[in-house]
């Protein structure tokens, strides 16, 4: 499979490895210390992975518990302790870790750099990060200090006001939540910046802006949306902690302030937040689909275009998650247009994946299967947020299970299916090893099944009435037979997690070896060997089409001619 | 490599300074945290329950203003020194600089001493205190943060350190304390004359 051209000489790691030499210590203080991307990335994805395990247990708790009518299996303050916990976790300390993770890795590989332009503010985003999550999950420990026993925060991970305010929010858990996300949300503001620096500053010669694999273009994009999505967040907890501390009324209504206003800051973060997940998705899938058809990425200026156009128009559509409070009409017709206008751009990225795979020689291995569930499950949960972006469907479905649908198929459905095809697809370069093909269809149709199980019928109750967030719920409403069928759809998402898990335990030691481009792929991080050495690349490469490694294996008809 | 290389004729590439596309992404993010705090600021103008209202106990900070806004003068001569390998009257400039920026915050101490010991004025007191607390002291901090850079670059200075070859790290700090005094006039804009 692999071409006998690479890794391209030089390119091999000079030094021979002398792993499996070293004091067990002494691996762990390198890795601690370390300023090197790769390492980096990879503690952001194996930490991001610890935390889906421990956000996953959350979620099954919680199926658990609905899966009959008046169980009793979670008392009600443990029930809201379980959501606000999962979806900070998945989000915080899952989602966004494991997307910079990948970042981190492959935009320099990508770009023909050596390192992230800020190698040390790179790891001081990362140790942020890491004590962000320790703080909120300290609070099972220590959220009610002296007190007593120790709780966890309750108020959902969008904290709406006034319940977060010192009366209705006694002991220390809240703190435990504003001072993560501000911890955390420091280390993403400095990995943002990181990103913006790298991409722009430190291409390899030849690497245009529009030759740029659309990965290291999404990124960009992504970067720019963390800064100005993730101020307001800091914002919004600072302000959070000097109503709890210093007694201010920010958000105090028996002193005038607002709880609406912390609705707007919130989500002013909060929906940006959303596209700064899904773009590095959607950035796998660019990579991804291309190589497994055979084709070159069909329409690159547009996909980049309505990238860009995305993140522009998500800065503006944050209030579609507020149509309940009771904005004034044109306030409404504001946010349901611009909400809708994200269909379009969507839509153009959706044509052009399938226009790559029309007429291309579709290779169906793990990390495509990924993909193109990844297209349908996406189409899908973007066609229910244009019902919901409908000012009068969200006044009858808001803050119902139908909305919990909506996004944990797009979160679900579309980012993690993204994800775990990436996983399948770079494993080999991060490792030197493939994961299992076997193993990885097991995990596919494990996780298809558990997935579709879950969410798909989870939009029915929701349709019936079934508010979001509750504990329990009568029999006889007709929402019984849907919690149960959601329930087992979990119990085969963990199979098909753990037969992930085991594919690649076992094939970091037993898989077969990858060599450097096992995918026959076209983009820089295959011209070097697999795991890459420390430097990358011990020649910086130089690029003259968006395909350098098509033009070295093609010398007779290389891209550069037609672009 | 060989391949690749060999057909590529030698053009020059350049690209943006990292250093200054880092900072001014910092900037950025600095401007969408402050953006909020203005937007709370203005959003609670009048809304306080019970007094003391801005009008009664705010005293403008002229004096103080125009220190910190002729701090971005001296640290642009300082710079335009330093390009020119002249030491010496960057060490002036620079402490120039220094002095005017602390002289700022000593004032806004100052100020904040008189409204919470004399007017009683404090973070807790109504809205308005919550906000003017939170806006000025959020500027006051970055104010801080940039006084702890210039006394850093000023002792390496004195050491003799700061030569000709780090005018374009002194330059990107400067973009930072350019941005702090940008911020004050916004701050000063809406706490002084719009909410007063």
């Amino acid at each position: 499979m692999a071409s006998d051209s690479l890794p391209l000489p030089g390119s091999i790691a000079l030094t021979p490895s002398q792993e499996g030499s070293k004091a067990w210590l002494e691996t762990v203080h390198e890795w601690v210390i370390t300023v090197d991307h790769k390492r980096l990335g990879l503690m952001y994805i194996g930490y991001a992975l610890l935390f889906l395990v421990i956000g996953g247990t959350e979620a099954t708790l919680m199926r658990i518990q609905l899966a009959h009518p008046q169980a009793t299996f979670l008392s009600p303050q443990v029930f809201n302790r379980m959501f606000t916990m999962h979806g900070t976790t998945m989000i915080f300390f899952v989602a966004m870790p494991i997307v910079f993770g990948f970042g981190n890795y492959l935009v320099p590989l990508m770009i023909g750099a050596r390192d992230m332009a800020f190698p040390r503010l790179n790891a001081f985003s990362f140790w942020m990060t890491v004590f962000g999550g320790l703080l909120l999950y300290f609070s099972f420990v220590g959220g009610d200090g002296l007190y007593g026993a120790g709780s966890a925060p309750d108020v959902g991970w969008f904290a709406y006001a006034p319940l977060t305010a010192t009366a209705f929010s006694r002991g220390h858990s809240t703190d435990y939540w504003a001072l993560a996300l501000l911890v955390s949300g420091i280390g993403s503001i400095g990995a943002g910046v990181n990103f913006i620096a790298t991409i722009l500053s430190m291409r390899c010669q030849g690497m245009a802006l529009g030759k740029m694999p659309l990965l290291a273009w999404m990124n960009l994009v992504m970067a720019f949306l963390v800064l100005f999505a993730l101020g307001p967040l800091t914002a919004a907890q600072i302000m959070l902690m000097i109503d709890r501390y210093l007694g201010g009324h920010f958000f105090d209504t028996q002193a005038g302030g607002s709880a609406v206003i912390w609705m707007h800051f919130f989500w002013i973060f909060g929906h940006p937040e959303v596209y700064v997940l899904v773009i590095p998705a959607f950035a796998f899938v660019s990579e991804i689909i291309p190589v497994f058809s055979r084709k070159a990425m069909f329409g690159y200026p547009a996909m980049v275009a309505a990238t860009v156009g995305i993140a522009f128009v998500s800065l503006s559509v944050w209030a579609h998650h507020m149509f309940t409070v009771g904005m004034p009409s044109y306030g409404n017709a504001f946010f349901v247009l611009t909400t809708m206008v994200v269909g379009i751009p969507t839509g153009i990225k959706i044509f052009n994946w399938l226009g790559t795979m029309w007429g291309g020689k579709i290779r169906f291995a793990v990390p495509m299967m990924f993909c193109i569930a990844f297209l349908f499950q996406f189409l899908i949960a973007g066609l229910t947020g244009i019902m919901l972006a409908t000012a009068p469907f969200d006044w009858q479905l808001s803050a119902s299970y139908f909305v919990v649908a909506h996004f944990h198929y797009v979160i679900v459905g579309g980012i993690l299916f993204a994800l775990f095809g990436a996983f399948y697809y770079w494993f080999p370069k991060m490792t030197g090893r493939m994961l299992d093909e076997t193993l990885g269809k097991w995990h596919f149709w494990l996780f298809l099944i558990g997935f579709h199980l879950t969410f798909d019928f989870m939009h029915v109750p929701g349709l019936l009435g079934m508010p979001r967030r509750i504990y329990t719920y009568e029999p006889g409403r007709g929402w019984d037979i849907w919690n149960l069928i959601c329930t087992i759809g979990v119990f085969f998402q963990i199979a098909g997690v753990l037969v992930f898990v085991f594919n690649m335990i076992r094939s970091y030691y037993r898989g077969t070896p990858a060599g450097s481009d096992p995918w026959d792929a076209w983009t820089l991080e295959w011209s070097t060997s697999s795991p890459p050495p420390a430097y990358n690349f011990a020649k910086v490469p130089v690029v003259r089409s968006r395909r350098p490694l098509w033009d070295l294996k093609h010398p007779e008809d290389p891209d550069w001619k037609y672009e | 490599m060989g391949t690749i290389s060999a057909t590529i004729p030698e053009t020059p590439w350049t690209l943006p300074s990292k250093g200054r596309v880092g900072i001014f992404s910092l900037i950025a993010a600095e401007s969408a945290i402050f953006s909020i705090f203005v937007v709370a600021y203005i959003y609670y103008i009048g809304k306080s329950l019970t007094g003391p209202t801005p009008r009664q106990v705010l005293e403008v900070p002229i004096f103080d203003t125009i220190c910190l806004l002729s701090s971005s003068i001296t640290i642009h001569l300082a710079l335009s020194a330093l390009h020119k390998a002249k030491t010496g009257v960057f060490r002036a400039y620079w402490f120039a600089t220094l002095a005017l920026g602390a002289i700022f915050l000593v004032g806004t101490g100052q100020d904040w001493y008189r409204l919470i010991y004399k007017e009683g004025f404090t973070i807790h007191t109504n809205l308005a205190g919550t906000t003017y607390y939170s806006l000025v002291g959020l500027h006051a901090s970055h104010v801080t943060i940039g006084l702890i850079g210039l006394t850093i670059v000023m002792l390496l200075a004195l050491a003799g350190k700061v030569k000709q070859e780090h005018a374009e790290r002194c330059e990107l700090f400067s973009y930072y304390w350019h941005f702090v005094d940008a911020v004050w006039v916004v701050v000063f804009t809406v706490v002084y004359i719009i909410g007063r």
